[in-house]
């Protein structure tokens, strides 16, 4: 979806050039309104209604219009209700739903979606738009207020075509970006150009534009927790999963799902096999070049279990280079993990086989604990309060055990890499401080020039952004509060998520991100999310009887794709990539030390870049000059010798 | 066979450069000497990560020939420039 809104009304051929730009995300059809203050555009995926479902949609008498990117998963009790109130539909999509539950419930008509959703809503009478975005972030919404107009769309590529002014970086983003792996919502990469933050909706009346918070994740105070047994509780988990998962399946195309051999995706597959009459139809990645990364021994084993029809793609090295380029185009955002990349593959390879729809595993990790980053969290925890033990940080020692450190793991060094913040367990950032300290490094690379553009600390910027409250909550919850609204709200729904779905027209839905699910479980005791180690330990309970003991008791091992070794074989890159990473190109774009950059290059050519650092240094810098020449420079055309994937802008 | 003050000496600003030069160039992706004081620490300057330590290992064991043990993997052998002539001294003459 895209649209405007300005004083003189906009023209239809604006509305036009913005949309095309979003084919992507829309490729079966396009609806326009015009009125005099207000246009509005869209590009549909049909997935439902498919014969009138077509947008904009307005009410009885035409005073309210929406557009929508999304689904609204209870829009047929919706849909009754409204009717019984005496509402009258001339669709039976679940779009219409939205115009009149504003009717009947004003702004508050958000909270009675059960949704993922970027809605832009115009009341004709009132000369009032409501711009609002689901309650986790999974559909992208963007906005940028000029003097005589807002725009705002889907992605920020559309705003950009009738834009005349060159786009330039806005530069604290990318330092929040390389601290916490996306900027500080609401802040964009772009200058000027601001998201509708999750759980958030934007009201333009007049010339005023506030932004509202409607929902938020929210955790007990101490000790203010669900009673009931573990069983009880397990039980009304495993329910409030089924009914997630069976809202999701509502569509009138066929839906897939997405396996990965791990515990998430394999409850979700469970769970459409047991109860509904879906016919499951799966899909996965696999890596060939580097067998660690690979779970295909797992995925089998759930296909054979399931006797799902599954297809698999495989993922080699040189495809990650092939497809960086139009990773970016559709992120809009540089990356320190080329791990999107095998994302949009997988997608692609949903729509090679006819599928718009998928199921993911999403969010079990946020919603009932399941990182690292938790359990790291937790021994730290332990740790600081006998900071002179030494068997406590030993237990660090059985963190990352995929990873091959065993060398450098001396205790002195665990308690210096993950010892951030030891004495102040208390302070809000504690559990991620060891990460946002080991990816800031890559602001080493900084040119002085960008560092004269940053007048505040990212760190404080972010501390800014937690609700007071936090402070009562278990660290634990502290903990789940940041990874949603940071990595998973930032990153993980958008490079990795939204973005490498639509790169192909397909439609990610996560039962674990349904706001009941996640509503429940925020109330759930932090012991039954991980009870001593054992990671979402309620979960495992309350699926164990459709699980193998096998994808239960695995090790979790986290979703990685190779990165420097993408790009780099025996010390070359492929041409694209010299180009970007040259001395002059650094220089041109600005962002960057020139000379550090071609330092890390011979790093890399002596095969001498192993660690953490360097990769995400190699792909932060790499994703960056990719970006600059796409957005700022405009220059598509440049990498289109090299791009295996079409930009999406035909 | 003994060696003259002066050679130790000779020897000792050889292993310092080579160090510096490694960690001026692969950590901190710079030639600037001022960027390094000799006793800084490279984990409180934020200069080497948990895979960082890997790399360095690796570097003292080809550049100078010697076999770093686990129980060797501590600051006080590897945390400054410093340190780690101290220990190649130390490793050097142990064998």
């Amino acid at each position: 979806m895209v649209a405007l809104q300005g004083g003189r009304g906009p023209g239809r051929d604006t509305l036009l050039a913005m949309a095309s730009r979003l084919r992507h995300r829309g490729p079966d059809g396009e609806g326009v309104y015009l009125g005099a203050r207000a246009g509005l555009a869209h590009r549909r995926l049909s997935i439902i209604d498919l014969e009138s479902g077509d947008q904009p949609i307005h009410n009885e008498d035409r005073s309210v219009w929406v557009v929508f990117n999304g689904e609204i998963f209870n829009y047929l009790e919706l849909r009754r209700e409204l009717q019984a109130a005496g509402h009258r539909f001339y669709t039976r999509s679940d779009t219409e739903v939205i115009v009149h539950a504003y009717e009947a419930w004003g702004d508050d008509f958000v909270g009675h979606l059960n949704g993922q959703f970027a809605i832009a809503l115009w009341d004709e009478r009132a000369a009032r738009l409501l711009l609002v975005r689901d309650r986790v972030g999974i559909v992208p919404l963007f906005y940028r207020k000029e003097r005589q107009r807002l725009l705002f769309a889907s992605e920020v590529k559309a705003m950009l075509a009738v834009t005349p002014e060159s786009p330039r970086l806005h530069a604290p983003g990318l330092d929040q970006l390389m601290t916490f792996w996306s900027p500080v919502s609401p802040a964009s990469l772009f200058e000027g150009v601001q998201e509708v933050s999750p759980g958030c909706m934007v009201v333009l009346e007049g010339d005023e534009l506030r932004q509202r918070r409607y929902w938020d994740w929210e955790f007990p105070l101490r000790d203010d927790y669900l009673d009931g047994s573990e069983a009880a509780l397990a039980e009304q988990l495993h329910e409030l999963l089924v009914d997630a998962t069976r809202l999701r399946l509502r569509s009138d195309v066929p839906v897939g799902a997405y396996l990965s051999g791990g515990l998430d995706s394999s409850v979700l597959v469970s769970l459409i096999h047991h109860h509904s009459d879906t016919p499951l139809r799966t899909f996965s990645i696999g890596f060939s070049d580097d067998a660690a990364l690979d779970e295909s021994d797992y995925q089998q084993e759930m296909v054979a279990r399931l006797g799902t029809e599954h297809s698999r793609i495989q993922c080699r090295n040189r495809d990650i280079a092939d497809r960086f380029v139009s990773a970016i185009w559709h992120t809009e955002s540089p990356l320190l993990r080329t791990a999107p990349v095998p994302m949009g593959m997988l997608s692609g390879l949903v729509q090679a086989h006819g599928f718009k729809v998928v199921l993911t595993g999403e969010g079990a990790d946020e919603v009932l604990g399941g990182y690292d980053i938790f359990k790291e969290a937790k021994i730290r925890r332990f740790w600081a309060r006998d900071p002179d033990s030494g068997y406590r940080p030993a237990l660090l020692k059985r963190l990352y055990p995929y990873l091959d450190l065993s060398r450098a793991q001396g205790l002195a060094y665990l308690k210096q890499f993950f010892g951030a913040g030891i004495d102040d367990p208390e302070q809000p950032g504690f559990s991620h401080l060891p990460r946002w300290n080991t990816t800031a490094r890559c602001k080493e690379f900084f040119s002085d020039d960008l560092k004269g553009r940053l007048r505040e600390d990212a760190m404080e910027v972010m501390g800014r952004s937690f609700p007071p409250e936090m402070a009562r909550w278990h660290g634990f919850n502290r903990a789940q509060y940041i990874e949603a609204k940071s990595l998973m709200g930032g990153y993980l729904l958008c490079s990795q998520g939204d973005r490498m779905l639509m790169q192909h027209s397909v439609e990610g839905r996560f039962p674990f991100l349904d706001h009941r699910v996640i509503e429940f479980a925020n109330r759930l005791h932090p012991k039954l999310k991980m009870k001593v180690l054992n990671e979402k330990y309620l979960l495992k309970k309350a699926m164990q009887r459709y699980l193998p003991e096998r994808i239960v008791r695995r090790y979790k091992q986290p979703y990685r794709a190779p990165d420097i070794a993408a790009f780099f074989h025996e010390g070359q890159a492929p041409d694209y990539v010299e180009a970007m990473l040259a001395a002059d190109a650094v220089r041109a774009a600005g962002y960057f030390d020139a000379g550090k950059v071609g330092r890390l290059v011979q790093k890399i050519r002596r095969g001498r870049a192993i660690g953490y650092k360097d990769n995400m240094a190699l792909v932060g810098i790499l994703s960056t000059q990719v970006w600059h020449e796409l957005f700022v420079n405009g220059r598509e055309g440049y990498f289109a010798p090299v791009v295996a994937d079409r930009l999406g802008t035909q | 066979m003994s060696v003259s003050p002066e050679n130790m000496q000779a020897s000792q600003n050889e292993v310092r450069e080579k160090i510096r030069r490694n960690i001026l160039e692969n950590y901190l992706f710079t030639d600037d000497p001022a960027a390094l004081n000799d006793a800084d620490s490279f984990l409180e300057k934020g200069i080497i990560d948990s895979t960082g330590i890997l790399e360095l290992i690796y570097f003292m064991e080809d550049e100078f020939g010697i076999k770093v043990q686990d129980e060797e993997m501590i600051p006080e052998n590897l945390d400054s420039v410093d340190n780690l002539i101290a220990f190649v001294a130390r490793k050097l003459n142990s064998d």
